[in-house]
């Protein structure tokens, strides 16, 4: 059989998750990374990031609408798909996902998107024009009130759903990992350290993410970059993939030192068909340097634009680095024969259903609703209110 | 043959009814046959395993499994001397059209596996499905809706014996049904009918009268993967610890 | 009360969810298939669905019900655990229309070959040879009557080993 070394079992040649599945975990990932960033602010009264408040939200907002999509490709039939909102199988982790995504798209970040926002909406509702405003209108659900005690009473409710927020989006993400980390068939993934790994790299991606769209939508709309802001955004990060660093390792010599019957299997594949993507990529270029240069920043006093330049580069490697993570999980746990005595080979289709321009696609597409989202929704509502024509 | 006309005339009508009563449709139409009275299982005699590929051609033909993709399939094992560890492993297409010829090895011995869903009490597979598409039949067949499943593949990842795979064409979960269509008709499944020395034997462990109790009581016997504690109702006789 | 005076917007808000379930209850009410639950969490329907498959190999005791003179060679011989069809293929569609579906006569250098061709895999006591040398190419029911295989004596055997 080609792609085949060893013995794998018939019908374990194949690869049935596709890199469309290594995308959904990367996209849920970004939306709870997003969401820890706002909720610094909000419930942590860390003060120092409010310019990326809104921004964060609506980036979480932009990937969460479009993390079902992965999946719908991957279906053998989905139009099958309401099944499991109709009937869901309650010892399913993936059934009891359909909810928990449910849940907190409605009831924690569009709720908290529109509590904080309603104030801008309701005006924007008066000052804009054409089908615009009718949007806006729906927005409002009808109620005009901005009174003190009526925007008081939303950021009361407000902070209760972000304290809310925050577990829920360790379980919309944390579910991920579960789903993955409660196979004991696979010993690739089986591990009650799979949810965790998975929260911490997904917040670290997540942070990184808005970081890099705040700086780049500050300079497209020629202001000058919040260095504070930034500063401890990076020191967040920092400490947070150091916790995330620390669980890999954890799981890494717990594995070597107890060599069980997979051992030996999942060794070897890592040093030969993982040895790219994640001793290189992941381990090496995505988190020891990212991690030596958030390191220095945190201890050497650099100037603005070297540390900018740093926080710039790091993004990107973690951002490629967490999605190499999620490759490795995914396609490494197929990779290997259940019996422990072969591997098989991803092949990548180009064109395909479930294809890598499919998955291209997927993943620029949040930036475009994020696009459409923050001239709908602008963050900076200075230049939003006072310019109606801005608001185009 | 030679069977006189006079015969014929007698014996076609005979199997033409007998023939009607056998393709009676549901199980709940099809008289005798409650399943609540079953608890289906299977005993794989390795010792009498020839390595024929039977049992994977009828299972092909029975029940339409496309090329590629396998709901039974024999291995052949070779193990050297006390190298449990790592055995050498060959399966040619599933073993349908049985396997190359070997020399005898002073310093190992060789033996053939026939694997199949294992039809497990307490399955990882039906644990995972998000929609109830996949679930154990009340007399122990774990069997796949296919017009429910949403082909997403859980199951498939959760299985640790490697005996699901998605249709290529139907894009559905699909496995070994234990010929469920003949085993409620009483007939044996495709594989068990195939198997030329008897090495497959389909079991009803709630009959009292099934030949398995007494091989039970006589043999020692494992499931595959133990471990995992799937409540495997496939019994292999003689299996060597080397079997992945 | 005078807490929820300007909490109106949020009414509605939590209106618009309850909204939504109703509907989505409603819509469950008919799109979940009626014999979901009766057994267990799936389509009880199923179970009869697939025990309604055509069936293609009629299983030896048809085939015994009219052939009853093989079945006797063959139940006195080492081949008694050879089920008819494990040799001739799958043939209910011939019980079902016997004179219409005839079974083609089977290649014995074929088909004796995959189970008797000798090779250490097989278990020790299986009785196995190698083809080319056992028969120089002469088909096996030559000497072998493949209900009932063993030879009786050495003078039936020919020109075999």
């Amino acid at each position: 059989m080609t792609g085949v070394e060893g013995y794998m079992y018939p019908n374990e040649v194949t690869l049935y998750w596709s890199v469309l599945i290594v995308l959904y975990p990367y996209i849920t990932g970004l939306v709870a990374g997003a969401f820890i960033l706002a909720s610094l602010e909000r419930v942590f009264r860390v003060e120092a990031v409010r310019p990326t408040y809104r921004l964060a939200l609506l980036t979480a907002l932009a990937f969460l609408l479009v993390a079902p999509l992965p999946l719908q490709f991957h279906l053998g039939h989905p139009e099958r798909s309401p099944e499991m909102y109709f009937t869901p199988h309650s010892t399913s982790a993936m059934a009891m996902f359909g909810y928990v995504y449910l849940w907190y798209l409605m009831a924690v970040l569009i709720f908290e998107i529109w509590l904080d926002y309603r104030r801008d909406i309701v005006l924007l509702s008066k000052s804009a024009h054409g089908p615009l405003r009718w949007l806006y209108k729906a927005m409002t659900l009808g109620s005009s009130n901005v009174s003190e005690r009526s925007l008081h009473i939303d950021e009361r409710v407000g902070w209760v759903v972000t304290l809310i927020g925050i577990p829920s989006a360790f379980l919309l993400h944390g579910y991920v990992g579960f789903i993955f980390g409660s196979l004991k068939a696979n010993p690739w993934w089986s591990s009650p350290l799979m949810p965790v790994v998975f929260i911490f790299s997904a917040m670290v991606s997540g942070i990184a993410a808005v970081m890099l769209i705040y700086m780049a939508v500050t300079k497209l709309r020629r202001e000058a970059i919040d260095m504070h802001c930034v500063d401890t955004i990076a020191m967040y990060m920092f400490y947070i993939f150091v916790i995330d660093f620390s669980l890999e390792m954890l799981d890494l010599v717990h594995r070597v030192y107890e060599a069980d019957e997979s051992f030996r299997s999942l060794d070897f594949m890592v040093h030969t068909k993982l040895f790219f993507s994640q001793i290189v990529l992941q381990i090496f270029l995505g988190t020891l340097l990212p991690l030596i240069l958030l390191f220095v920043v945190q201890i050497v006093k650099l100037p603005e634009i070297v540390r900018k330049r740093i926080y710039v580069f790091s993004s990107c490697m973690i951002l490629i680095s967490v999605f190499a993570m999620r490759w490795n999980v995914v396609i490494g746990g197929q990779l290997f024969s259940k019996s422990f005595l072969g591997y098989t080979t991803y092949k990548v289709a180009l064109v395909t259903r479930e294809g890598l321009l499919v998955a291209a696609g997927l993943t620029i597409l949040p930036l475009f609703i994020l696009w459409a989202l923050l001239k709908l929704l602008p963050p900076w509502p200075e230049k939003g209110l006072h310019a109606p024509a801005a608001a185009d | 043959m030679n069977i006189s006309r006079r015969k014929l005339l007698i014996l076609l009508p005979a199997a033409a009814l007998a023939w009607e009563h056998v393709l009676a449709g549901t199980p709940e139409t099809a008289p005798n046959y409650a399943m609540s009275e079953h608890w289906w299982g299977l005993l794989i005699d390795i010792s009498k395993c020839i390595g024929c590929g039977n049992c994977v051609r009828a299972c092909q033909t029975e029940n339409d499994v496309p090329d590629g993709y396998f709901r039974t399939w024999v291995e052949r094992y070779h193990r050297s001397d006390w190298h449990l560890e790592s055995p050498q492993v060959i399966s040619p297409d599933g073993g349908k059209e049985g396997f190359p010829s070997v020399a005898p090895d002073p310093d190992g011995e060789y033996f053939y596996v026939p694997k199949m869903c294992n039809h497990c009490a307490d399955s990882p597979c039906t644990q995972v499905c998000p929609v109830g598409a996949t679930f154990i039949s009340p007399d122990g067949v774990v069997l796949v809706d296919q017009t429910y499943c949403l082909g997403c593949a859980y199951c498939v990842q959760a299985c640790p014996y490697g005996c699901r795979y998605i249709h290529p064409t139907k894009h559905v979960a699909d496995k070994c049904t234990l010929c469920y269509h003949r085993i409620t008709k009483g007939l044996t499944t495709a594989c068990c009918e195939a198997c030329p020395t008897g090495a497959r034997q389909l079991a009803d462990l709630k009959n009292p009268n099934d030949p398995i109790h007494a091989f039970l009581r006589t043999h020692k016997v494992q499931v595959l993967k133990p471990q995992m504690a799937t409540g495997a109702k496939v019994f292999y006789n003689d299996l060597d610890g080397s079997v992945r | 009360m005078s807490m929820f005076k300007d909490a109106g917007h949020l009414f509605r808000f939590a209106g618009l969810f309850v909204l939504a379930f109703l509907v989505f209850l409603v819509i469950r009410g008919y799109v979940v298939p009626k014999s979901f639950g009766e057994y267990g969490h799936y389509r009880a329907a199923a179970i009869g669905e697939i025990a309604a498959h055509p069936v293609k190999f009629a299983g030896h005791q048809a085939c015994e019900s009219c052939h009853s003179d093989e079945a006797g060679t063959k139940a006195k011989g080492k081949h008694v655990t050879v089920n008819c069809e494990a040799c001739h293929g799958a043939l209910a569609a011939h019980v079902a229309d016997p004179t219409g579906v005839v079974p083609v006569k089977l290649d014995t250098a074929v088909l004796c070959a995959r189970c008797h061709t000798a090779t250490a895999a097989k278990p020790s006591g299986f009785p196995q040879v190698d083809p080319a040398a056992h028969s120089n190419g002469i088909a096996c029911e030559t000497c072998h009557n493949p209900h009932s295989p063993a030879i009786e004596s050495a003078s039936a055997a020919g020109g075999a080993k």
